[in-house]
């Protein structure tokens, strides 16, 4: 089984699978609003030109968070 | 024919919701905002088998929860305005997460019927959904459209009224979701204590508002307790208890749990074949990464945003100035009209002076808010404002603003000559309320096009020869204060965590004119109809305040000696217009202001022209026109000479004059726009107040340290 990480530490261009998101409150709300739920499937697909925020790919979607927001989601690397 | 049936339009953010609306109610439909708040609401009408009816357009949202103004306002005229059925439209590309919402929807019991919108999209896609198949699990009309086509909006306005026709007056039915093991028992426990106290039955469902507490919903919570104090607190225990209970044995949260079972249940109704994916086709999203490739790549995206934006401004002020001339040739062709019909007194002082002036003001901005308007829907609509915000973001985080920020800010002037009107109306596009709110107070401080002739007039008498340079310290001056004045209210009046960005990027799209022109339209009218009132009013209060009270022929005389003393020699009727303005309120506060503006190293006329600009910037340079003894104000080569040998101007306090000019309160036409996007009189008043003291500290400061310098 492929190691747990955080998702700031995903690379580009690599398919992950949501293991946790530990986000409370306001943060958490959006987050899971937007289907960032544990067992979704996620792919880094871009990093702002400050390297932050990252752009992800969802199933039929893009979304882009702040890195400090996604340090509150861990991944698990598909092969 | 009365409206019989209320539709009520709901859907995420980007699922093609306005267009629905607008290809639903055509030109029948107005704008207006909720009472209190920035949150438009829009209405429109239809007709459908014999049947008239009101549509209006909940605000775009992906949850029902509270945490924004935008839920609060979906949610409660869900409750209390129980429309017949709500048409939720889902952007068929991404089902699962607009379900999400759906599923809140029904948790509410609200009839719904589902828009499976941008089918097109969908299948190009790769997908293949099987609606019929869905309706049936999901117990609901599910019709499918292409709204930016027009295709699908007649079957579905006809959906809308057979549901509502089959259901008559049959009450709500909820969809009740399994929360397992952990919260369904609690949850049964907590629904009967809200039936027991009849907490809020009246608008929502009791097992909804049970599930709310679980959710940790401040807004349910406050209703309740304002209701019935101890059924909440025995709600609430139940609530903390469990909570508690999750995270020492799970180590998560109730709304994680909820969360997690609303999407279980979402994945086992798109199971089996409802939504099938191919990947043999032409990937949508691929063509929109493939232009993130380039517009957002970390050295080109940066270039090409440069690039836009300067094109944006440009278009507005470049393009913009024509139309604004005409309609400035237009009021001042009226202005010489009433002159020539009404005799010279008081009324004819007024229509000029306080009503042609003021409207004039308000409608030569119309051009450059409409261009403005129709380049940001442009920019909205095609998807490009989210990269906007995506690109920027860490620059303005750091100063507790949203990468939208920057498009307020250019356009109020942060490339000099823009206008903080706009600018102002501009920043409509952020969606967090702080960061909105910091951006509203700073704009004001950009050097706008308004504030120019002031920089020319000084800069050219006393840096002759640093002309660009000092324009250029200038214009660096005003984007230094509003950074850092914004990261300074962040951290005291406007404090709180930065608002997560979490946000949807959405696929690059060709915007549809009709979409363009509707937005544009009602967001113009807007402006002008708040502005119009406001302006007319302040404008004509200025105007009393520099004509009254009026020296009678004696005072007047003995004035005129007076003031030609002080004033130095001007010629006879100058030296009488400023003798009256004097005498005037206007001028009297001038007066009383002199011992304190006297630090920043302005005497009274100068705080005469600078009450008028409170009026419009552009006043400045007349007033000290007029308060130089000039016949005529607009001849500004004659006042840069007066002003050159007038020993009241030397470097320092020319320098603290642009400053103030620079930084201080915003002028009427800004300031109704702040009210107008805050909805409070409050903060425009702030602004006002807050703008003048932080320009007058720096003026003071400049001029004390210019002094000894220069």
């Amino acid at each position: 089984m492929a190691q747990i990480i955080p998702l700031r530490q995903l690379d580009k261009g690599r398919q992950a699978r949501i293991v946790t998101v530990a986000a409370e409150g306001e943060l958490g709300r959006r987050i899971r609003d937007m289907g960032l739920v544990p067992g979704a499937e996620v792919e880094i697909i871009g990093r702002a030109p400050l390297h932050d925020p990252v752009a992800l790919r969802l199933k039929g979607f893009t979304l882009s968070l702040r890195n400090s927001e996604a340090d509150f989601v861990t991944v698990e690397p598909l092969e | 024919m009365p409206c019989d049936i209320l539709v009520a339009l709901a859907g995420n953010p980007n699922a093609g919701k306005t267009t629905v609306f607008n290809g639903l109610t055509g030109a029948r439909q107005h704008v207006g905002n909720y009472p209190g708040i920035t949150v438009e609401k829009k209405e429109g009408t239809a007709c459908c088998d014999g049947h008239e009816i009101r549509i209006v357009d909940l605000p775009g949202t992906y949850s029902l929860t509270a945490f924004t103004l935008e839920e609060v306002v979906a949610r409660s005229v869900l409750a209390d305005e129980r429309p017949d059925v709500v048409v939720d439209v889902v952007n068929a590309s991404a089902l699962e997460r607009n379900l999400y919402l759906t599923v809140q929807l029904l948790e509410m019991g609200v009839p719904v019927v589902l828009a499976l919108n941008m089918m097109d999209e969908a299948r190009s896609l790769g997908l293949r959904i099987d609606a019929e198949e869905l309706s049936r699990r999901l117990g609901l009309p599910v019709v499918e459209t292409v709204a930016r086509r027009g295709k699908g909006l007649d079957e579905l306005l006809h959906a809308a009224v057979e549901d509502v026709r089959a259901r008559e007056t049959a009450p709500w039915k909820p969809l009740i979701i399994s929360y397992g093991p952990d919260l369904d028992p609690v949850l049964a426990r907590m629904e009967a204590c809200v039936n027991g106290a009849a907490l809020l039955t009246s608008r929502y469902q009791a097992r909804w508002t049970a599930l709310k507490f679980l959710e940790g919903d401040e807004e349910i919570r406050s209703q309740c307790r304002l209701a019935d104090l101890d059924a909440t607190r025995e709600l609430e225990s139940m609530a903390d208890e469990v909570a508690a209970h999750l995270k020492t044995t799970l180590g998560t949260y109730p709304e994680a749990v909820v969360a997690d079972y609303r999407y279980g249940f979402i994945s086992s109704l798109l199971r089996g074949g409802v939504v099938a994916r191919s990947s043999d086709t032409a990937d949508r999203l691929a063509f929109s990464d493939k232009l993130d490739a380039v517009l957002t790549q970390q050295l080109l995206g940066p270039l090409i945003l440069l690039g836009i934006l300067f094109l944006v401004y440009q278009i507005t002020f470049v393009l913009g100035a024509f139309p604004m001339h005409l309609v400035e040739e237009g009021f001042s062709l009226l202005k010489t009209l009433v002159e020539a019909v009404l005799p010279e007194g008081l009324l004819r002082s007024l229509v000029v002076s306080g009503i042609i002036d003021g409207v004039g003001g308000v409608m030569s901005f119309v051009p450059l808010i409409m261009l403005i308007f129709l380049q940001i829907a442009v920019l909205e609509d095609s998807g490009y404002m989210a990269r906007i915000a995506y690109m920027l973001d860490r620059v303005f985080r750091a100063f507790g603003l949203h990468g939208c920020s920057v498009m307020p800010f250019i356009v109020g002037g942060g490339i000099a000559g823009g206008c903080a009107v706009p600018g102002v109306l501009a920043a409509r596009t952020l969606r967090s309320p702080r960061e909105k709110l910091a951006t509203l107070l700073t704009v004001p401080f950009m050097a706008c096009g308004a504030k120019l002739p002031v920089f020319i007039l000084f800069v050219g008498v006393f840096f002759p020869s640093h002309e660009a340079l000092a324009m250029f310290l200038l214009t660096l001056a005003g984007w230094v204060t509003a950074l850092l004045v914004a990261r300074l209210l962040r951290s005291t009046i406007i404090r709180g965590e930065p608002t997560p960005f979490v946000m949807e990027l959405p696929p690059y799209r060709l915007p549809t004119l009709r979409g363009l022109l509707i937005h544009t339209w009602e967001r113009t009218w807007e402006y002008l109809k708040k502005a119009g009132t406001v302006i007319l009013a302040i404008s004509i209060l200025l105007w009393a305040a520099m004509t009254f009270p009026r020296p009678d022929e004696k005072t007047l005389a003995a004035l005129d000696v007076q003031t030609a003393a002080t004033a130095g020699a001007g010629d006879a009727e100058g030296a009488r217009a400023l003798a009256q303005l004097r005498y005037s309120l206007a001028g009297r506060v001038g007066q009383a202001l002199e011992p304190v503006t006297r630090y920043a190293g302005f005497d009274w006329r100068t705080d005469i022209a600078l009450l008028g600009g409170f009026a419009a910037k552009e006043v400045i340079v007349a007033t000290l026109g007029t308060a130089y003894s000039l016949g005529d104000p607009e001849d500004e080569g004659r006042l840069a000479g007066r002003i050159a040998v007038d020993p009241q101007w030397n470097k320092a306090s020319a320098m603290a004059l642009m400053l103030f000019v620079l930084l201080y309160a915003p002028c009427m036409v800004t300031l109704a726009a702040i009210r107008q996007e805050t909805e409070s009189w409050g903060w425009a008043l702030f602004s006002l107040g807050f703008n003048t003291l932080v320009a007058f500290c720096v003026a003071t400061a400049a001029y004390q340290v210019g002094r000894l310098l220069l």
